[in-house]
C-alpha cells in the first residue's frame, strides 16, 4: 500500500510540474499576476508530494519490503540499516527519485528566498525549473518506476546492495553531487528567464551569483567526495582515474567554475554578458549530459547493468529539446546582451577572461576525450578505441599549471586597468617568497623532484603567497571591513592552491609496491616497516572475510593495518577492503591482493604523501563558495533592488571582489 | 541577430548527433555480431601453461583457421560444452582450439584440464576480463570461429553443441580447405555432462 501512495505522490507531482510551468511561464507571457504568484505554489506542492514519494521508498527499504522490485534488487534482510537507507539511491530508479527530490528543494529555496525579484522574471525561473521537474519526473514514471512490484510472487530476500555501494562515502556522495548537479538548474533557469524577459542587464548576473555559489559548493564537495571513495574503497590506491563518469561530474564543475568567474565580470562592469549566459546554459547542459553518459550506459561497457535502450532515447530527447531550445533562444535574444566594455591589459576583466579560457579549454579536452572514443566508433561503425590517463594529463596538467600562475595576478589587478609598475614590484617581492618557500620545501621533503614536479610547488606557493599578500594589503587600507566575500575568495583560491600541491607531491612522492609476503616476513619501505602476521577469518553482519594482520613501524610509531578481502553472503562477490592509516603528511595504504602457494600472499603496499590535501583543497574550495554567499552584500542588494540599475555595483564594500 | 551565436546551438547538434549514433551502436541486442567479419581484437595475453614466457598476441593466431573458445570453471554450461570440444579436437586434429580462461583461478583450470581432458592447443588467461571486454564477451561460454587472415566468421554465445559443429563450424572449416572426419569417437574422458542449460552464464 505505501509504495502505491509513493507512485501516486509522484504522480501528482508530474501534474503540479506541468501546473507550474504553465502557471509561471504563460502567466508571465501574458501578464497577469495571480498566475505568476501561483507558480510559486505548484513549487511548494512538488516538494510536499516528492518528499511524500521519496519517504515511501525509503519505509519500503526499512521494512524490508521485497515486493517491490527495486527494493529486493537492492537491499537484503542482512544489510545494516544505515545502508538500507542509502540503498535507497544506490541504483537507477531510486538515484532518479533522489535527484527529483533535490530538485523540489531547489525550486522551493527559490521560490522561498526570491521574493524580492521582479515578479516576471521569478515566474519565468520557477517556470522553466518546473519544466525541467516534469521532464525528469515523466522520465521516472515512464522508464524507472521505482515502486514497481514483483507480484505474485515476491523474493523471501533481496539481492543485497552492490558491495561497493556499502560505504559511507557512498551514502553521502551521490547527494552531494547530484545537490551540485540540479543546483546548476537555478542559473540555467535565471539565464532562460533574462532571455525570455529581455532583462540582459548585470542584475540577473547579480541573482545568479549566490545560486551558482552554493551549487558549485555542492558539487566540489561531490566530486572529492567520490575521488576519496574510490581512493580508499575500490583499493587501486589511484584518486582519479578519467573515467567517463567521473568525466561527467567534472565537466559541469569546469563550466560552473568558469562560470563563478565570469559572472563577478558580467555584475561588476557588465562584461561578457552574453558570454556568461551561454556558460550558465553550458553548465546544467553539462550536467545533464552526464546524466545521459552515466544513465544510458552508452560510454560503459556492454557489462553495464541494465542497460535500457528506452532510457538513454529518452534522455536523448529530452537533452534536445531542452538544451536545443535554450541554445536556440540564446541565438536568438542573446544579441542583446552583447557588450563591449573597455577595459586594458593588465586589468581583472582580462584575468578573469584568462581563467575562462583556461577553464574551458580543459573543458573542451575533457569532453573531447570523453566523447572522441564514441564518435570514433559511431564513425567507423563499431571500431573501439580508448583515450586513457595519459592523454588527459598531458593536455590537462599544463592547463592547471597556467591557471594557478594567472591565479596569483588575479587578485592584485583592478577593475579597468592597473599601476603596472606598483602591480610589478608587489608581484616580484610575492615570487621571491614563494621561490624560498619552495627551496624550503624542496629541503624539508629531502627528495628530488621532476622538473613539473618541482614547478607546481612553486605555483601552489605562488598562490599562497600573492593571497596572503594581498590579504594584508587589504587589512592595512581597510581595517576590519574585509567583506565576508572576499575571505571566500582567498579560501578558495587557497584551496585550489592545497589541492595543487597534493595532486604535485602525490604523484611525485608515492611508492608503490607490490610484494609477495609470508607470515612473519618484515618489508621495509620510504623508512616504514611492515611486519606481516598472517591472515586470519572474521566475519561482519552480511559478510565473511579474510583479515590480513599487519604491524607498521613508522619511525618510532606502531600502529597495526588489518586490510580485507571480503566475501559478501547475499551475492557472493568479493571486495577488496584496504586498510589505511591516514595523515595530514602521509597515508600509509595496505591491501590484501591473492592468496598465493604456501600461505604466502600478494600484498599491495602503498605510501602516499599528502595525498589528504587534494581533498582538503577542495573542502576549503566548497567552503569559500558558501562563505562567499553569506556576504552582507547579497542580502543588502536584496533589499535595495531596484530593476535596471547598475548603480550599486561601485560601492566600496563590494568593490574588488571577484568570486 | 547575430550568426555567431547560433554557433553553440550548431555544436550542440553535431555532440547529440554522436550521441544518437553512438546510443544506436551500443544497443545490447546488436552486440553479439559485433566483431562479425572484422578482425580479431589485437591483445597481449599469458598462457595459462606459462608456454615460453612470452605473450601470445594476435599475429600467433594468424595462418590457419582457428576456434577460440571462451571459458571458466565456475560455468557449468561450459562443463557440458567441453566434450563436445574434445570430440571436435578429435574430428579436426589439425583445427587449433584456443581457450580463454575467462575471470577464473589458474589452478582451478588447471585441474579441470587434468581432470576432464584438454582439447586446446593452449589457454589464455583472462583473469580480470579484460580481453573478454575487447571481443564483446557476455559471460562464458562464448566461440570465435577466424579465418586465417585472423577474421571473425562465426560467433557463438553459449555453448557449442554437435549442431553448431554440424551446421556451423564444419561446413566453414570445410570451405576453408580443412579436412574434417566427422566419424571421430567421443574420447572417454571425464564424467557424463551435466543437463545443464546450453544458455551462457554470467560470472558470479
Amino acid at each position: 500500500m505505501i509504495p502505491e501512495l509513493g507512485h501516486l505522490a509522484v504522480i501528482l507531482a508530474l501534474a503540479l510540474s506541468g501546473a507550474g510551468a504553465a502557471l509561471g511561464l504563460v502567466g508571465a507571457g501574458l501578464g497577469r499576476s495571480a498566475w505568476m504568484r501561483a507558480a510559486a505554489s505548484a513549487v511548494w506542492g512538488q516538494l510536499l508530494f516528492m518528499a511524500l514519494g521519496f519517504a515511501a521508498l525509503v519505509y519500503a527499504f526499512l521494512v524490508d519490503d521485497f515486493s517491490v522490485a527495486y527494493v529486493a534488487q537492492n537491499s537484503n534482510s542482512l544489510l545494516p540499516w544505515q545502508y538500507k537507507i542509502s540503498a535507497v539511491w544506490g541504483a537507477h530508479e531510486g538515484s532518479l527519485l533522489l535527484w527529483t527530490l533535490i530538485m523540489g528543494l531547489w525550486m522551493a529555496a527559490v521560490a522561498a528566498c526570491s521574493g524580492r525579484l521582479p515578479l516576471g522574471f521569478l515566474a519565468r525561473s520557477l517556470g522553466v525549473l518546473c519544466l525541467l521537474n516534469g521532464g525528469f519526473l515523466s522520465f521516472l514514471l515512464l522508464t524507472s518506476n521505482p515502486f514497481e512490484r514483483l507480484l505474485p510472487l515476491p523474493p523471501a530476500d533481496g539481492a543485497d546492495l552492490n558491495p561497493l555501494l556499502q560505504d559511507f562515502g557512498l551514502i553521502v556522495h551521490p547527494p552531494m553531487l547530484y545537490a551540485g548537479y540540479v543546483g546548476l538548474a537555478v542559473p540555467f533557469a535565471f539565464a532562460v528567464a533574462a532571455l525570455l524577459s529581455r532583462q540582459l542587464d548585470s542584475a540577473w548576473a547579480r541573482w545568479s551569483r549566490p545560486w551558482t555559489n552554493v551549487a558549485w559548493a555542492f558539487l566540489t564537495l561531490g566530486i572529492a567526495l567520490g575521488s576519496w571513495w574510490a581512493y580508499y574503497e575500490l583499493g587501486w590506491g589511484g584518486w582519479w582515474f578519467w573515467d567517463p563518469v567521473e568525466n561527467a561530474s567534472f565537466m559541469p564543475w569546469l563550466a560552473a567554475t568558469a562560470l563563478l568567474h565570469s559572472l563577478a565580470a558580467s555584475e561588476k562592469r557588465g562584461a561578457f554578458k552574453s558570454w556568461t549566459l551561454l556558460l550558465a546554459l553550458t553548465a546544467f547542459s553539462l550536467s545533464l549530459l552526464g546524466a545521459f553518459i552515466v544513465r544510458s550506459g552508452v560510454l560503459t561497457s556492454v557489462h553495464a547493468f541494465a542497460v535500457d535502450p528506452t532510457r538513454g532515447l529518452f534522455i536523448l530527447a529530452f537533452l534536445a529539446l531542452v538544451v536545443g531550445g535554450a541554445l536556440a533562444l540564446f541565438g536568438v535574444r542573446g544579441g542583446a546582451a552583447w557588450s563591449a566594455v573597455r577595459h586594458g591589459l593588465f586589468s581583472r576583466e582580462t584575468f578573469l577572461l584568462l581563467n575562462n579560457l583556461l577553464l574551458v579549454v580543459a573543458l573542451a579536452v575533457v569532453l573531447l576525450g570523453t566523447l572522441y572514443p564514441l564518435a570514433y566508433e559511431a564513425a567507423t561503425g563499431g571500431d573501439k578505441i580508448s583515450i586513457g590517463p595519459p592523454w588527459f594529463n598531458r593536455f590537462f596538467t599544463p592547463l592547471m599549471l597556467v591557471a594557478a600562475a594567472a591565479l596569483g595576478v588575479g587578485p592584485f589587478v583592478g577593475w579597468k586597468r592597473s599601476n603596472l609598475r606598483r602591480l610589478g614590484r608587489r608581484l616580484l617581492a610575492c615570487f621571491a617568497v614563494s621561490a624560498g618557500l619552495a627551496l624550503l620545501v624542496g629541503l624539508l621533503l629531502g627528495e628530488s623532484l621532476s622538473l613539473g614536479g618541482a614547478g607546481a610547488l612553486l605555483l601552489g606557493l605562488w598562490i599562497v603567497a600573492t593571497q596572503g599578500a594581498d590579504l594584508l594589503r587589504r587589512r592595512r587600507l581597510g581595517g576590519a571591513s574585509t567583506p565576508l566575500a572576499y575571505w571566500g575568495m582567498s579560501l578558495a583560491h587557497l584551496g585550489f592552491a592545497v589541492s595543487l600541491l597534493g595532486v604535485a607531491l602525490t604523484h611525485e612522492l608515492s611508492v608503490e609496491k607490490d610484494v609477495r609476503l609470508a607470515p612473519g616476513e618484515t618489508f621495509v619501505q620510504a623508512g616504514v616497516s611492515f611486519r606481516f602476521e598472517g591472515v586470519v577469518e572474521a566475519s561482519g553482519p552480511n559478510y565473511r572475510a579474510q583479515r590480513g594482520l599487519f604491524e607498521v613501524d613508522d619511525g618510532g610509531r606502531h600502529l597495526q593495518l588489518a586490510p580485507e578481502k571480503r566475501r559478501y553472503l547475499a551475492g557472493g562477490s568479493v571486495m577488496t577492503e584496504a586498510a589505511i592509516d591516514p595523515g595530514l603528511f602521509k597515508d600509509i595504504y595496505v591491501s590484501l591482493g591473492e592468496s598465493l602457494d604456501g600461505g604466502d600472499w600478494a600484498v599491495r603496499i602503498h605510501i602516499k604523501p599528502f595525498v589528504r590535501w587534494i581533498w582538503l583543497g577542495a573542502l576549503l574550495m566548497a567552503f569559500g563558495g558558501t562563505l562567499a554567499v553569506a556576504d552582507r552584500r547579497y542580502r543588502r542588494l536584496a533589499l535595495r533592488f531596484a530593476p535596471g540599475r547598475r548603480g550599486l555595483a561601485g560601492r566600496p564594500a563590494g568593490a574588488g571582489t571577484a568570486a | 541577430m547575430r550568426p555567431a551565436l547560433f554557433a553553440p546551438l550548431a555544436l550542440f547538434a553535431v555532440v547529440l548527433a554522436i550521441g544518437y549514433i553512438g546510443f544506436q551502436l551500443e544497443d545490447p541486442q546488436r552486440l553479439p555480431s559485433a566483431l562479425l567479419g572484422k578482425p580479431f581484437p589485437a591483445f597481449a595475453a599469458p598462457r595459462l601453461d606459462g608456454g615460453s614466457g612470452a605473450l601470445v598476441r594476435r599475429e600467433d593466431l594468424l595462418g590457419s583457421p582457428v576456434l577460440v573458445n571462451v571459458w571458466a570453471t565456475w560455468c557449468p554450461t561450459c562443463r557440458a560444452e567441453h566434450d563436445e570440444l574434445l570430440r571436435i579436437h578429435a574430428a579436426a586434429p589439425t583445427l587449433r582450439i584456443i581457450g580463454v580462461n575467462y575471470k577464473d583461478d589458474a589452478a582451478k583450470a588447471r585441474r579441470w584440464l587434468r581432470a576432464y581432458g584438454d582439447p586446446y592447443e593452449f589457454n589464455l588467461v583472462d583473469l580480470d576480463g579484460a580481453l573478454g571486454v575487447e571481443l564483446g564477451v557476455y559471460g562464458a561460454p562464448e566461440t570465435f570461429l577466424l579465418n586465417p587472415e585472423g577474421e571473425v566468421v562465426f560467433k557463438q554465445v553459449g555453448a557449442v553443441t554437435s549442431d553448431i559443429w554440424r551446421q556451423e563450424l564444419a561446413p566453414r572449416l570445410a570451405a576453408m580447405g580443412m579436412r574434417v572426419d566427422d566419424g571421430a569417437e567421443l574420447p572417454e574422458v571425464g564424467a557424463a555432462p551435466p543437463s545443464a542449460a546450453l544458455e551462457a552464464d554470467v560470472p558470479a
